[in-house]
């Protein structure tokens, strides 16, 4: 951290100053100039929220992108459709068993189960020719794409939360305060659905978690072997093709498990599978291909982004992500925590 | 070893007429007596949007073929072209178009395009491989998305409508002939001057870029200029096609721009073949007659006619995971082993 700050002090700076303009706007009563200038302070905090659990769930799309992509150099495009069947999914069990929590475990095996196929008989046929893993998971997708469409229609799908999950929590941040005319203060305090603040807990545990055994258990150290050099790794006697299987299986079920989030979140539809299959190439592409923390930092800048776009510019709220990863494109193209 | 063979061989003394192959005569007599006995429907539609979707993905052959940098911005560089043809031609959106006269609008159209090229190349270009195409695909998400929230110049989600070619010499140039000519010169321009270009000293030094950019580099060669000035070029035979398009349809909008056209381009190329420009057009036929009439067959076996998209998905998926090059691929594949003795392995002179 002290290395860090020593080597860049601008940056540092600029840093600390913008963190301390946001705990500001966070945790004070907002002034009446500032209201004036860009809204109550509600819509910002609820922005800011939307945005912060927008990129818990852009995270565990993009995480297991990026993780497949970093450890076996393949683009899968077809993630996105992994996305959307982890959703129906979820839909399906919820829907027939009631039961919210099973969704995730079924959707996350299920979708793992699919990326364990696409490993095995699409992957390990075509290795290192990038191009043509890319086409065919592009033809992938346009199939399962279609297949969904057949087989559920283009019907929205709301998948509702359990009822102790469904009210709103009390998040103790004050919103405005007025004084009456009577003379007493009101003061009123952000509500906001307990289930986004919940998810987006679970997500920051998941990614915790990956990163702990990445980057401490013995499977990490040899999936970072394998990001690292490939083949000295395979020379050592390690099984790469079961590490490759696991990581695919793992990646394929994040994505699957994002379904269910996304389907409590929002909705699933057709069309969503190249939403998320943008974002999520968005994400890796500013934070950095391959890097956890990287896909971390990303989801969480283009979920904000995205949010607050649509809140103060809503006409250009979409052009303003891409306009993010083309700035970080031109000016550091390997992305902000990628390794140059 | 053929190579060797051939470049020893002395000089060619037919004439250039006699030089000419077989094939060529045999397609280009062909192409040019179809309207003569081919409906309105099979002239305008058929072979005319084979000729534009067959310009595109041209651009993109050329792009990933010869610079080896595939790209899925070749439909938002026509959609540009297209664009700027409605905003400064005439259309029924009065309030926008500009009316400016054909030779203005038509060379600032592809102008604009191929100035948008460049700025996407130079872009596009400081990433390799796999990372140009997911660049390229955010690019033209970014771009469709753009023209559907912009009411100012590019009016929206509506976009323009009748956007119609101008009446030169007093022909109707969307009339079903004029249009199939229009049409296949430009393709045909297209065609030869991505073949031609192949072999000029610019497109030999794009493909030694391709195939090893170090060596290239160390040889004085500057590579970001080559490939970004592939991308400008890329945008000419685009634009020109995007136009087309616009006028066929007499209409642009979002939908034309969006990211299924634009992986629809990529399939077309790549069904094809990236090695030939020829491909390109061979799958834009495909891909069209597909479109035309998977619906009239899907339902003749049955099943809805909704399901086209899997019929292209699982076309595209086999052609793709069986070849590396697509059909123009396959052709190669099946001929080398023609000529090859099925006893020995050896060729057959």
């Amino acid at each position: 951290m002290r290395a860090v700050v020593a080597r860049h002090p601008v940056w540092s700076g600029v840093l600390a100053l913008l963190a301390l303009i946001l705990l500001y706007l966070v945790f004070a009563v907002w002034p009446d100039a500032l209201i004036d200038r860009i809204g109550r302070k509600k819509v910002f905090l609820n922005a800011l929220f939307n945005g912060i659990t927008l990129g818990g769930l852009y995270f565990l799309v993009a995480s297991g992108f990026t993780l497949i992509f970093g450890l076996m150099r393949n683009v899968n495009l077809a993630h996105g459709s992994l996305y959307l069947l982890g959703g129906y999914i979820g839909f399906f069990i919820a829907d027939v068993t009631g039961l919210w929590l099973l969704a995730f475990p079924v959707a996350f095996l299920v979708v793992g189960l699919l990326g364990v196929l696409l490993q095995i008989f699409v992957f390990r046929r075509m290795e290192g020719q990038d191009l043509r893993q890319t086409l065919v998971t592009i033809g992938i997708s346009i199939v399962l794409a279609d297949l969904m469409l057949w087989g559920v229609g283009g019907d929205f799908y709301n998948i509702n939360p359990p009822r102790w999950l469904s009210g709103p929590l009390e998040t103790g941040l004050i919103t405005s305060e007025r004084v009456r005319s009577s003379g007493e203060v009101v003061t009123s305090y952000l509500k906001y659905p307990m289930v986004r603040i919940v998810i987006f807990l679970a997500s920051v545990v998941i990614g915790v978690a990956m990163w702990l055994v990445l980057n401490r258990t013995r499977i990490g150290m040899l999936v970072r072997a394998g990001v690292d050099d490939r083949d000295m790794l395979s020379a050592t006697g390690a099984r790469i093709q079961l590490v490759f299987v696991g990581v695919f299986f793992f990646g394929a079920g994040l994505a699957g498990l994002a379904g269910v989030v996304g389907g409590t979140f929002q909705s699933v539809a057709p069309g969503e599978d190249i939403r998320f299959l943008l974002a999520s190439l968005v994400v890796v592409i500013v934070g950095g291909m391959g890097s956890i923390p990287g896909a971390a930092l990303g989801a969480l800048l283009i979920g904000c982004a995205e949010q607050f776009g649509s809140v103060y510019f809503p006409t250009y709220a979409v052009v303003l992500t891409f306009l993010i990863m083309v700035v970080v494109l031109a000016f550091r193209p390997q992305g902000l925590l990628g390794r140059g | 070893m053929p190579e060797i063979t051939r470049a020893a061989a002395p000089q060619d003394s037919r004439l250039w007429v006699e030089r000419i192959p077989p094939a060529y005569w045999i397609i280009g007599v062909i192409l040019l007596i179809i309207p003569s006995f081919a409906s309105d429907f099979v002239m305008f539609q058929i072979f005319g949007w084979t000729f534009i979707l067959g310009m595109i993905a041209t651009s993109l052959m050329f792009l990933g073929g010869y610079g080896g940098m595939v790209s899925l911005a070749q439909m938002t560089f026509a959609g540009v072209a297209g664009y700027m043809v409605a905003i400064f031609g005439d259309s029924a959106i009065t309030n926008i178009s500009m009316g400016w006269p054909w030779y203005i609008t038509i060379p600032l159209a592809l102008l604009i395009a191929v100035i948008f090229a460049t700025c996407i190349g130079w872009l596009a270009v400081r990433t390799e491989g796999i990372y140009t195409i997911m660049i390229t695909l955010a690019i033209a998400a970014a771009f469709f998305y753009f023209t559907r929230q912009n009411y100012d110049i590019f009016n929206g989600f509506q976009g323009f409508n009748s956007v119609l070619p101008p009446r030169l010499f007093g022909v109707n140039w969307r009339g079903p002939e004029a249009f199939y000519y229009l049409t296949l010169f430009w393709a045909a321009a297209t065609y030869f001057a991505v073949l031609y270009i192949s072999r000029a000293p610019f497109g030999l030094a794009l493909q030694g870029v391709r195939d090893n950019p170090r060596r290239m580099a160390a040889l004085g060669f500057n590579v970001t200029a080559h490939r970004v000035a592939a991308y400008a070029f890329s945008a000419i035979p685009a634009g020109l096609g995007g136009i087309l398009l616009t006028w066929q349809s007499a209409q642009i909008s979002p939908g034309t721009v969006g990211i299924q056209p634009a992986i629809d381009i990529l399939i077309i190329a790549v069904v094809g073949g990236m090695r030939h420009p020829a491909g390109a057009f061979i799958g834009a036929f495909l891909y069209v007659i597909l479109k035309t009439f998977a619906v009239d067959v899907l339902i003749a076996l049955g099943l809805s006619g909704d399901r086209f998209q899997l019929l292209i998905g699982l076309g595209f998926l086999l052609v793709v995971f069986f070849s590396e090059d697509g059909l123009l691929g396959l052709w190669h594949k099946l001929r080398a082993s023609r000529a090859r003795d099925p006893l020995t392995g050896e060729r057959r002179s």
